[in-house]
This record gives C-alpha cells, sequence and structure tokens, in this order.
C-alpha cells in the first residue's frame, strides 16, 4: 500500500473505521483507512459498487460516525465549515427558486441578507447560471441543477469540496461537458477536492490522484499520481499517457472485484 | 419560456371559463327539474315549496337579519373549529412523526376514536358542555382533527430523505429543518387535509347545531321543521351548500397561491 504523506495537507485521515449495525451484527465498511489530501489537489476515489466510497464521504461531512481514527482538517480557521457536500442527485428544494436553493446554507448559519446576496451572486456567475436566478429547480436541466447544488456546496467558502457521483444521472454528453466546469471552477476557486466517481475515464481526465478503495471492509487498494499537464483538453482522453494509467486502474479494478 | 407559460396561462383561463359555465347550466337546470317536480306533483308547499317561494323567504329572512344572524353564527363555528382542529392536529402530527413509539401508542386510540359517528357523541358533548358556541366549536373541531391529523403524517413522512440528509450535512437544527423543509415540503398534502376538513367542519357545526342550540343555519333548519316552514328549510340549506362551497374555494385559492411553486404539476 502506498499512502505518500502530503506535505501541506488539507486533508488528514488516521486508521479510519466506520462500521454500520446490521441486524445480523455489525457490518464493518471502512477499516483502518489512512491517507492525506494535498491542499488544492483534486482527488478521485473509486472502487468496486458498495464498497464504501460514499461512506468515507458522508463520514468527511460529518454525517456519519466513525467506530475509531481521526480525520484532520489543518488549514481549518473556524469561521468557515471544513467541507460541502454534493449528492448524487442535485437535492433541490422545489419550492425554492435558484437563488433561494444557492442561499439555502448561508441562512442557515444566519449571514447578514446583504452578505447573502452578495456571496449567492457571486456563485451564480462562477457557474454561469445568470438569467436563471428566479427559476424553480423543475425549469432546470440536470446538468443546471447539478451547478446549482455545486454553487451551493461552495457558497460557504468550505475547505475541502466533496462530490459524491455528481454526475452519475447525465448522459455521456453532458458528463463530460460538466467535467470540464468542475475544472473551470476549481481552477478559478483553488479548492481541495475530493470526489466519487465510478467511471475511470472521469477519475484519470480530472484528477492529479486517484485513491482505489478495496472491497469492504475498505482500505486503500491502489494510490496513483496522474502527471497529465493541465489545463485538460478532451483529446487527452486518447493520448497514450491516460490510457496507461487509466489501464493500470482498470486492472487493479478487475482483480480486486470477484465475480 | 415566457412564451409557453403565456399559451399555458391562456389555456387554464380558457378552462376555467368552461368551467364556470358548466356549473352555471347545473344550476339553471337543477332549478328547471325543481320547477317542473313542484308543477307536476302539485303538492302543499310544506312539502314541497315553489323554487319562488323560496326566493321571497330568501329575501325577507334577508331582509330582517335572520339570515345573517344564523350564518354568522354557523360561520364563526365553523372556522373556530377549523383552525383548532386543524393546529392541534398538526401539532399532535409532528410530535407523532418525530417518535414512532408514540405513533403505535396513538394509533388505535385513534382509529377508535373515528370509528365513533360524530351524530352519536354530539348529543353528549351538548349535555356536557352546553348549546352555546363551546360545544359547537368543540364538535367542528373533533370531525376536522382526523383527516387533518393523517395528511399531516402523510406528508411528513413523506420528505425527501435526501433533502433531510441534506440539511443534516448544513447542520441545521430541528426549528430550522421544520421552517425549511418540513413545513414548505409537507404544505401541499396538509392543504389536501384541511380541505376536506372544512367540509367536515360544516358538517360538525350543523350537527351540534341540530342536537340543541339557540342560533345556527342548523337550528334555523329546527325552527323551519317545527313551523312546517318547508321554504326557510330550504333556503337554510341552501345557505349553508353555498357557505361550504365558498370555504372550500377560499381553501382551493389559498392552496393555489402558497402553492405557486408547484403550479407546473397542474398544467396540461
Amino acid at each position: 500500500m502506498m499512502t505518500s504523506l502530503a506535505a501541506d495537507p488539507a486533508l488528514q485521515v488516521s486508521s479510519l473505521s466506520v462500521s454500520f449495525l446490521e441486524e445480523d451484527g455489525s457490518l464493518e465498511v471502512l477499516d483502518n483507512l489512512t491517507f492525506s489530501i494535498e491542499r488544492n489537489a483534486f482527488v478521485c476515489l473509486v472502487g468496486p459498487s458498495g464498497g464504501g466510497k460514499s461512506t468515507l464521504l458522508r463520514t468527511l461531512a460529518g454525517l456519519i460516525k466513525p467506530a475509531g481514527g481521526k480525520i484532520l482538517f489543518p488549514l481549518h480557521h473556524g469561521t468557515t465549515p471544513q467541507t460541502g457536500l454534493v449528492f448524487q442527485q442535485p437535492n433541490l428544494m422545489p419550492w425554492r427558486r435558484l437563488t433561494e436553493n444557492i442561499a439555502l446554507p448561508l441562512e442557515l448559519a444566519g449571514y447578514p441578507r446583504e452578505e447573502i446576496a452578495r456571496r449567492t451572486a457571486d456563485m451564480i456567475r462562477l457557474v454561469g447560471l445568470q438569467g436563471f436566478e428566479r427559476s424553480y429547480p423543475h425549469e432546470l436541466s440536470g446538468g443546471m441543477a447539478q451547478r446549482v447544488a455545486i454553487a451551493r456546496s461552495l457558497v460557504q467558502d468550505p475547505d475541502i469540496l466533496l462530490l459524491d457521483e455528481p454526475f452519475g444521472q447525465l448522459d455521456e454528453m453532458n458528463r463530460e461537458r460538466m467535467g470540464d466546469e468542475l475544472l473551470r471552477i476549481w481552477g478559478q476557486k483553488r479548492k481541495t477536492v475530493l470526489m466519487v466517481t465510478h467511471s475511470i475515464p472521469e477519475a484519470v481526465y480530472l484528477a492529479d490522484r486517484v485513491l482505489v478503495l478495496t472491497q469492504r471492509p475498505a482500505r486503500i487498494g491502489l494510490d496513483v499520481e496522474v502527471p497529465l499537464p493541465r489545463p485538460r483538453q478532451p483529446e487527452l482522453r486518447y493520448t497514450m499517457e491516460f490510457l496507461q494509467i487509466a489501464r493500470r486502474l482498470h486492472e487493479h479494478l478487475a482483480q480486486s472485484q470477484p465475480e | 419560456m415566457s412564451n409557453s407559460s403565456q399559451t399555458i396561462i391562456a389555456r387554464l383561463a380558457r378552462r376555467n371559463a368552461a368551467q364556470a359555465l358548466l356549473f352555471g347550466a347545473s344550476f339553471v337546470i337543477a332549478l328547471i327539474l325543481w320547477q317542473i317536480g313542484y308543477m307536476a306533483l302539485n303538492l302543499p308547499s310544506f312539502i314541497l315549496p315553489s323554487p319562488a317561494e323560496v326566493w321571497l323567504k330568501f329575501l325577507s329572512v334577508l331582509r330582517n337579519g335572520v339570515l345573517w344572524r344564523n350564518l354568522s353564527q354557523t360561520l364563526l363555528e365553523v372556522l373556530l373549529g377549523l383552525v383548532f382542529g386543524s393546529f392541534t392536529a398538526a401539532l399532535l402530527g409532528y410530535v407523532l412523526s418525530k417518535s414512532p413509539a408514540l405513533e403505535r401508542l396513538f394509533s388505535p386510540l385513534l382509529v377508535a376514536s373515528q370509528s365513533v359517528p360524530m351524530v352519536a357523541i354530539a348529543p353528549l358533548l351538548v349535555i356536557w358542555f352546553g348549546p352555546g358556541l363551546f360545544s359547537k366549536v368543540l364538535i367542528c373541531a373533533l370531525v376536522v382533527f382526523f383527516p387533518v391529523l393523517v395528511n399531516t403524517l402523510v406528508a411528513l413522512r413523506e420528505v425527501s430523505p435526501n433533502l433531510r440528509e441534506l440539511m443534516a450535512s448544513l447542520e441545521a437544527t430541528p426549528a430550522q429543518t421544520l421552517r425549511t423543509l418540513e413545513l414548505p415540503a409537507s404544505l401541499p398534502v396538509f392543504m389536501g387535509g384541511l380541505r376536506v376538513g372544512a367540509t367536515l367542519s360544516v358538517i360538525g357545526a350543523i350537527v351540534g347545531e341540530l342536537v340543541g342550540s339557540d342560533r345556527g343555519l342548523g337550528f334555523l333548519i329546527n325552527v323551519g321543521r317545527g313551523q312546517y316552514d318547508s321554504a326557510l328549510v330550504f333556503v337554510a340549506v341552501i345557505t349553508l351548500i353555498l357557505l361550504a362551497s365558498l370555504l372550500y374555494g377560499s381553501i382551493l385559492l389559498l392552496e393555489k397561491r402558497v402553492l405557486a411553486w408547484q403550479t407546473w404539476r397542474q398544467a396540461p
């Protein structure tokens, strides 16, 4: 197992264990997980389905209490939240207009009204949804709705952006477009990103580093740097270097997935 | 987009106009049938009064204030009962939805209470709480209570677990979750319960007044019956129908205002 130690980490996870109480005893989902993520890095998390990727993300977001281990946010200084979470579905409130959906975290945190308006407008510009401020979620396409969800997760300026298969419900074309969009937003905001995906090409295209989880109970099975140049262009997907990394990940996953 | 929404509005307006026309037509047909029946059967007017007689009676009780005095009493009972009944139902519904154990404890009691017809216990309530306003409001509140409670429970249970998780990830307090998620999310189903409750509340008030009262449309029906004044009974009943429809319509209107965001669901 290779677990590179980051010099300037935004996230340090050590000996993290999570188990769920099932009817027939407890089910170990994460087993003694240790890794750290460099500040401003884009890291993708792949692994067998049902293997605990979402559980890891939810634990980092504070939705699940770990059975053991530590989660540290070394850069954290108290005023902003540690994580911003984007779900598989956009999870927008259908009775709120686009602006109101993005403003939700600020409202709950009790920001003053002018501050909410200013930050929300900034976010709408960042994700390129000007002109749709007053739209309801049902009037938005899947990609637009997911951009609103990303804007909502960034509006409080968290230390780390956690994305749980955010484009899983989009078709191939929109998926690639949203990937580029995410890279553009990431480049503009300089955020640390940890994203779960089940698509190896998507992981290689987006990430600086890909972590592969094993079958349950999940450990880090493989930790691969992606030294491809940035900014990334769509043609990159057909280069030798890209395919080699993708192949390595694929072979590792195929081995660890017993049929 | 604005173009298509305009055509939808135009289409809805046309549909509303057509509906109003049909509504008026059914009213006229009912009047004609009534008049024909009156002329064909040639019954004494204490059994079946003519539309004209009822109309004259209506004008007379309208002028001498009798109608308004009784209508306002019934309206007050219905509204107070609706407000108190639905408020306690919503409150209890929220508590029960938070505690499955409490819900299991209460639901047999609630179901049992529903199998007793209100007509059977209304006399008791009037004996216990007197023939005044309070016993009627209580009866209305009791009949409103159950449908609103059931709808509140269903509505809260159907709040999206994904949105609940979102609120948890944003560290929302229970009060914030109630205000920003549970209230708006359950409003459509809750309003449905309120609509049913409003109609039931009118029935509750009349049942209470028939059992024992000195004011109200139910009282007016009793008076008309006692004096063989069928025209007066007709006036009271028709006023009652208008009251119930008006109430139902106002809640529908309120629903449209409050739930403007989901008008797209009703659009053709």
